[in-house]
């Protein structure tokens, strides 16, 4: 099954126009990935109104290749420079840096990308065979069983998100009732507007992306007081060549990290947790744990593996459900509606041109990809050398263009900063930002759900205990949002100390 | 820190409760057709209100003592965060007076923070930022045919 399906995506993807807009993409989203203050994420936001009127195939190629570019670039920032360009790079530092500095940094460099590959290889994998039958098995979901899944997505946040629960369902909520201001469009009465024109739009999740991961971003790191102070590169052909040599031995490690990675990215939560989990285990399963942290390069084979596996992962529920495995799948698939794409299990009957050749894109996107970062490893180092004082002002006013250009107003160029701050004030106090994100792109899509769903039911909320799907995943999101409950008094009954959950996670993206 | 948990969760009560009114007036309950529109946010706000009061009773109960931001850092965080506010007035201030345009307040705004923040020399800091406008304009309204807000330099210059 599917191959002659892939085929036909690959002839899409094959062509001299999308291959180099993969090219591009991958390019704009390395340096977007070395560059700390734009993430994957912000950098898609971004470049979205620039593909409004391009096809929508080229588009998402565009997107995707920046969201791998952005995956590659990570690893440069934190092997060189010790900082983690992305938050699922901060476990790649560990080994990284410490290979950098003993004048080793191509093979930490060849391994990180390699590791990259194949995760990221791996899951591409999962995705051309699951994918048509998860769309498949989607498309007998009514509104109660999508509710159920929206349900799930956020209630991992609270339950798994690692972070002060309370603030992640603050975050959720928030995001939701940003989405809800402006027109309802089922009943056509104006939300939260108090008067103002303004709001009638409601807010745009690209300007707040924009805010929040651009400007807020580049406020911290400004506060955390960043210096670029690199390891030179030794990269050259025999390095990759003898790197690649000694890399097969660590395949039990590849494997263990891409079934992690995939997992991870499958579920929203995403990259970053999916990179420490993987380099956790290999430290634990590895015959010299004493190695790790000093320059092992296992230590970078797993938590790469992992993050790209994870990343590409996530394009999976989107593709399928309509559900993004992270923020950058989050706006991807608001690119979708605005294309006049619906996101969801119909995707692969209505538009199969559009969605394998998405899919047969990631896989070109990846092996130019990989092959892209190899060769330009000392440019994408270079552009950490151009001073903080003009990279700064750069970035922000990238960030105008980009929020202006959504809807051609003003006025989201003030909500960028206003996001901005509250990016700021948010992260400094722990609130997650990503949830906040997702709740705002689904939001209009969850409430339609709901109110399906009840509509269905005249009002009853036993609709979702009495569909058998339905009702399997609302006791599981049920679990996972009483679960930081139940935990402390889980420990406390087996007599262990509770200890608060580490919060890992820098940053989102 | 703890102060400002204490405010934002305030900030957030406040929140939930504008909603909470604003979703009382559509009606929150059920009509002849299905769930009112003020359904959905009256529970979005109602339980944003009961959160915020829990994390409000946790910033009581736990606070530390760690300051939420010190002076000596909060001054390169207003170093970035002041121009950029001035950027945003530059492009087109609220109210009639219509502004320079983005284009122009980009350049202003780079040549302003590169040179007093960067203290980088004035020649390059003059070729960035005229260089740097003159990209973006011929990248978003030529090739990409994104209109950009502009002022009264480009009105001059027939665009």
């Amino acid at each position: 099954m599917g191959f002659e399906n892939l085929f036909l995506g690959f002839q899409v993807a094959v062509t001299p126009f999308n291959l180099g807009i993969a090219v591009v993409g991958i390019l704009l989203g390395t340096i977007i990935g070395v560059l700390p203050g734009l993430g994957g994420a912000n950098g898609v936001a971004i470049l979205l109104p620039l593909t409004f009127t391009m096809p929508p195939t080229s588009a998402i190629i565009l997107l995707t290749s920046l969201y791998w570019g952005a995956l590659f670039g990570g690893a440069i920032t934190s092997v060189l420079f010790n900082i983690p360009g992305e938050p699922w790079s901060v476990a790649t530092t560990f080994d990284g840096y410490p290979l950098a500095k003993q004048g080793q940094s191509g093979q930490a460099l060849t391994a990180a990308f390699t590791s990259s590959f194949v995760g990221a290889f791996f899951s591409i994998v999962l995705i051309t065979f699951f994918a048509p039958i998860l769309a498949e098995i989607a498309l007998k979901f009514g509104p109660p069983e999508f509710f159920a899944i929206q349900l799930l997505t956020f209630s991992s946040f609270v339950g798994l998100g690692g972070g002060n629960p309370l603030k992640s369902l603050a975050s959720i909520l928030i995001g939701f009732i940003l989405a809800a201001a402006g027109l309802d469009i089922v009943t056509g009465q104006l939300r939260m507007t108090f008067g103002f024109t303004e709001l009638m739009k409601g807010f745009d999740f690209i300007v707040a992306v924009i805010g929040l991961f651009g400007i807020g971003e580049i406020l911290l790191s400004v506060e955390e007081g960043l210096r670029f102070e690199g390891a030179r590169t030794t990269m050259n052909l025999r390095v990759v060549l003898d790197t690649w040599k000694v890399l097969p031995r660590y395949w039990r490690t590849f494997v263990r990290s891409s079934v992690i990675g995939f997992w991870m990215g499958f579920k929203p939560g995403g990259a970053t947790p999916a990179s420490f989990m993987s380099y956790a285990f290999a430290k634990r399963f590895s015959k010299h744990p004493e190695r790790f942290g000093q320059g092992e390069l296992e230590g970078i084979v797993a938590p790469e593996t992992a993050a790209h596996a994870a990343g590409v992962a996530s394009i999976l529920p989107m593709i399928t459900l309509g559900i993004p495995g992270s923020p950058t799948a989050a706006v991807m698939l608001g690119g979708l509606i605005i294309w006049g794409l619906q996101p969801g299990p119909m995707l692969f009957k209505d538009k199969p041109d559009f969605v394998w050749g998405l899919i047969a894109s990631m896989y070109t996107g990846n092996v130019i990809g990989v092959l892209m970062v190899l060769a330009f490893v000392p440019f994408f180092a270079a552009i950490l050398r151009i001073p903080f004082a003009i990279l700064t002002p750069l970035i922000v006013v990238i960030c105008a263009i980009g929020a202006y250009a959504v809807h051609n107003s003003m006025i989201d160029i003030w909500y960028m900063l206003i996001f901005g701050v509250i990016g700021y004030v948010f992260k400094k106090l722990d609130y997650p930002l990503a949830p906040l994100v997702l709740a705002l792109v689904l939001g209009d899509m969850a409430e339609n759900a709901l109110r399906q769903s009840l509509i269905m039911s005249q009002g009853s909320l036993t609709i979702f205990a009495r569909r058998p799907i339905a009702a399997v995943i609302t006791a599981v999101a049920l679990f996972f949002f009483v679960l930081p409950v139940i935990t402390p008094w889980w420990r406390r009954m087996r007599g262990r100390p509770a200890s608060a959950a580490p919060s890992t996670s820098p940053r989102e993206t | 820190m703890r102060l400002a948990d204490l405010i934002t969760s305030v900030v957030l009560m406040v929140l939930g409760g504008v909603v909470l009114g604003d979703a009382l007036r559509l009606g929150a309950g059920w009509s002849s057709d299905g769930p009112q529109s003020g359904f959905v946010p009256f529970w979005l706000a109602l339980l944003l209100l009961v959160v915020s009061v829990a994390i409000f009773i946790q910033a009581l109960v736990r606070g530390g003592p760690i300051p939420f931001v010190t002076r000596e850092k909060l001054r390169p965080v207003l170093q970035v965060l002041l121009p950029v506010a001035a950027f945003v007035v530059l492009i087109d201030p609220p109210g009639p007076p219509s502004g320079l345009g983005l284009y122009v307040a980009g350049a202003i705004y780079l040549a302003c923070y590169m040179r007093w923040v960067g203290r980088h020399d004035w020649r390059v800091v003059v070729l960035l930022a005229v260089i740097v406008p003159i990209v973006t304009f011929v990248v978003f309204e030529r090739w990409f045919l994104v209109p950009m807000p502009k002022g009264p330099l480009e009105a001059w210059l027939g665009y």
